[in-house]
């Protein structure tokens, strides 16, 4: 079975509310309601907002901690993801993760990891579980070109491909590692060699472009569902905003971020979409205000929202007593 | 009995008793396991279920991880403590935080079973006793069978944990042999033991070390000191309650770790009397470690460098004055 292929106004929403979530993230964070490290996704939306579609409520989803987009994408309610940007207890990790760490085990949403290629080892034990037990699940994993430079990518790619392990390796391309560019971290800079040397069936894609990506992610994760090999797509992305709010972005020009924004994955696909009539001034007036009004209500929400009591201090160290017994 | 045999018992009762358990780690299969626990295995299970793993340790500990959060009831073996620093992300980061990090919706039932300690000559990276470490980490529970019945039952209570454990499994215990009842006692994860009941001090110590203290309790007896000795078998969470209520009999009491002295889990259970018992006590604490050394080659030095009955009957005599 695979899940109903996007519209290309489905996309569009989805990263229009992507957006919106994120610019009054970062207005919170400069306000100090949102603190701690905080990664805005701005300019890759297509990724998220294409793969997830592809995905059925029983597949597993992993991600880094630049993960807002793939949780609201999910289906996390905004409510709780920006609750728990807030900290509070009724975020969607109960206040204990915060941006980096989003969970949500109803919607097999498996975080929010903020070890580069740290849940790489962990897609591949999901993999393996569903493959012993033959169920028809799909694992897929989000990671930054970062992580291709971790041992874990390689022994995670090796693992998944040696034991065939239906794991869609996304590998989000946005040419920087924090501050630091591909060729200045890899001797190799084809990241789909590097995953065809381990093994994994691999393939590149327009991240800015998410009817593309949408496309990408429903062909790969059929050919999983049906037996295949693990896939690794590379994403050619660009983050248009700082790596977090602490980076004054000393590494790259401005002359190659505009040229970036250029391509603003949103922009593209409603010119096109305008361009086929499936768009017009006031649908993209209607699903603006939408994106907008799910922010301010998770915004109210997160702000009604309360704080857990100190007392609660050492809950969920272990699964039977405070602190898990020391 | 012996030790490695029942370790493998365990083993194979877990594997018949619940599909979801599997065995995963380098050459537990074909090869047999490194120390031999798992021979036989794979003929009897399979192998999907008798896994074994390419050299990436991180790989499969956090795929471990991964199986146990998604269902499953990993048995993930490494061949030594020291390998296991390549999967402390995956350990620290990963197992230990994740229930915590995610507001407790994830939790991971994996199990985590190492060699540890030194004696055979292994030198400076197959032969240190880091189990310490590990004890500090929250959200880790951590044991040391150091008997047969606890080699064979303490990896069954860790597969009924919800939580991680890490078992930590002395290379010089693998050969110990012992009887085990038929059918085997049931044992619990926590909870220290009392091994030689005694009055005059307590030695307080778990794993490898346990034959050493009971062979120096032996020789004190003879001597007309009669030592307690307590076997912690959970490093963490630690057994406090059994380790006052021997101190407080005794009034003495000296700790015996194969690990280093600084910064360790002995440092840590004689900070813990002097919080708790300390105006019951008769004598300064005491402690037997290993010398601040990594663990030479050569059986004289690795000898000298290792806590042996010698330096506990001494270091006992010291503390009853």
């Amino acid at each position: 079975m695979n899940a109903p292929a996007p519209s290309g106004i489905d996309l569009l929403r989805t990263m229009l509310r992507i957006r919106r979530f994120e610019e009054k993230c970062a207005e919170l964070y400069g306000a100090g309601s949102i603190r701690g490290f905080l990664h805005l996704y701005i300019g890759e939306e297509a990724i998220a907002a294409g793969v997830m579609p592809a995905l059925l409520p029983e597949d597993a989803i992993l991600a880094t901690y630049r993960e807002h987009g793939h949780a609201l994408a999910r289906g996390v309610p905004a409510r709780s993801i920006m609750a728990e940007m807030f900290g509070k207890r009724e975020g969607c990790s109960g206040g204990r993760g915060g941006s980096m760490h989003l969970f949500d085990v109803s919607r097999r949403f498996y975080g929010g990891n903020a070890i580069v290629g740290g849940a790489l080892p962990l897609a591949v034990g999901f993999g393996l579980a569903d493959r012993m037990r033959r169920e028809p699940r799909v694992t897929a994993c989000f990671f930054g070109e970062g992580a291709m430079a971790e041992g874990e990518f390689h022994e995670s790619a090796n693992l998944a491909a040696l034991w065939s392990l239906p794991v869609l390796f996304v590998c989000e391309n946005n040419l920087y590692a924090m501050g630091t560019a591909l060729a200045r971290s890899e001797a190799r800079t084809d990241l789909c060699l590097k995953a065809e040397a381990c093994g994994l069936a691999a393939r590149q894609v327009d991240g800015m472009d998410a009817p593309a990506v949408a496309a990408a992610a429903r062909e790969a994760v059929a050919a999983l569902r049906a037996g295949g090999p693990p896939m690794f797509l590379e994403m050619q992305t660009y983050r248009f905003r700082a790596h977090s709010m602490f980076d004054p972005e000393l590494y790259r020009s401005r002359e190659e971020v505009e040229a970036w924004r250029r391509r603003c994955p949103i922009e593209t696909l409603a010119a096109s979409l305008l361009a086929s009539g499936e768009l017009d001034a006031n649908l993209r007036l209607a699903l603006e205000q939408e994106a907008r009004a799910e922010v301010e209500d998770a915004v109210a929400f997160a702000q009604a929202g309360t704080w857990e009591p100190v007392e609660n201090l050492l809950d969920h160290v272990g699964a039977l007593r405070a602190g898990g017994g020391a | 009995m012996s030790y490695r045999e029942a370790l493998r018992e365990g083993l194979r009762e877990a594997l018949r008793g619940d599909p979801r358990v599997f065995l995963m780690g380098e050459d537990v299969g074909r090869y047999g396991g490194t120390y031999a626990v798992s021979k036989g295995l794979l003929e009897e299970f399979g192998e999907e279920r008798i896994r074994d793993t390419p050299l990436a340790e991180s790989g499969f500990v956090g795929a471990g991880i991964g199986a146990a959060i998604n269902g499953m009831r990993p048995v993930v073996e490494i061949m030594t403590v020291n390998f296991s620093l390549l999967a402390l992300d995956q350990i620290m980061n990963n197992a230990a935080t994740l229930r915590h990090m995610s507001g407790g919706q994830v939790g991971v039932p994996v199990v985590i079973r190492m060699t540890t300690g030194g004696g055979r000559q292994l030198a400076a990276q197959h032969s240190h006793s880091l189990e310490g470490w590990y004890a500090h980490i929250p959200g880790l529970r951590v044991v040391a069978p150091a008997t047969v019945a606890d080699a064979y039952g303490m990896l069954l209570a860790a597969l009924a944990e919800p939580d991680p454990v890490l078992i930590f499994e002395h290379a010089m215990l693998f050969g110990v042999e012992d009887e085990l009842a038929d059918p085997p006692p049931v044992v619990d994860l926590e909870g220290a033991a009392v091994r030689r009941p005694g009055t005059h001090l307590s030695l307080i110590t778990y794993g490898g070390s346990l034959p050493k203290v009971m062979a120096a309790a032996q020789r004190l007896a003879e001597e007309g000191v009669e030592a307690e000795v307590i076997d912690l078998r959970s490093l963490r969470p630690l057994d406090d309650a059994t380790i006052m209520a021997s101190v407080r009999r005794t009034r003495r009491a000296l700790v015996v770790d194969e690990g280093w002295r600084s910064g360790s889990l002995s440092a840590e259970i004689m900070a813990r009397i002097v919080e708790q018992a300390f105006y019951d006590l008769d004598a300064p604490l005491a402690r037997v470690c290993s010398q601040e050394v990594p663990v030479p080659y050569a059986r004289h030095l690795e000898q000298a460098a290792l806590p042996d009955v010698d330096g506990i009957v001494s270091a006992a005599h010291a503390v009853v004055g």
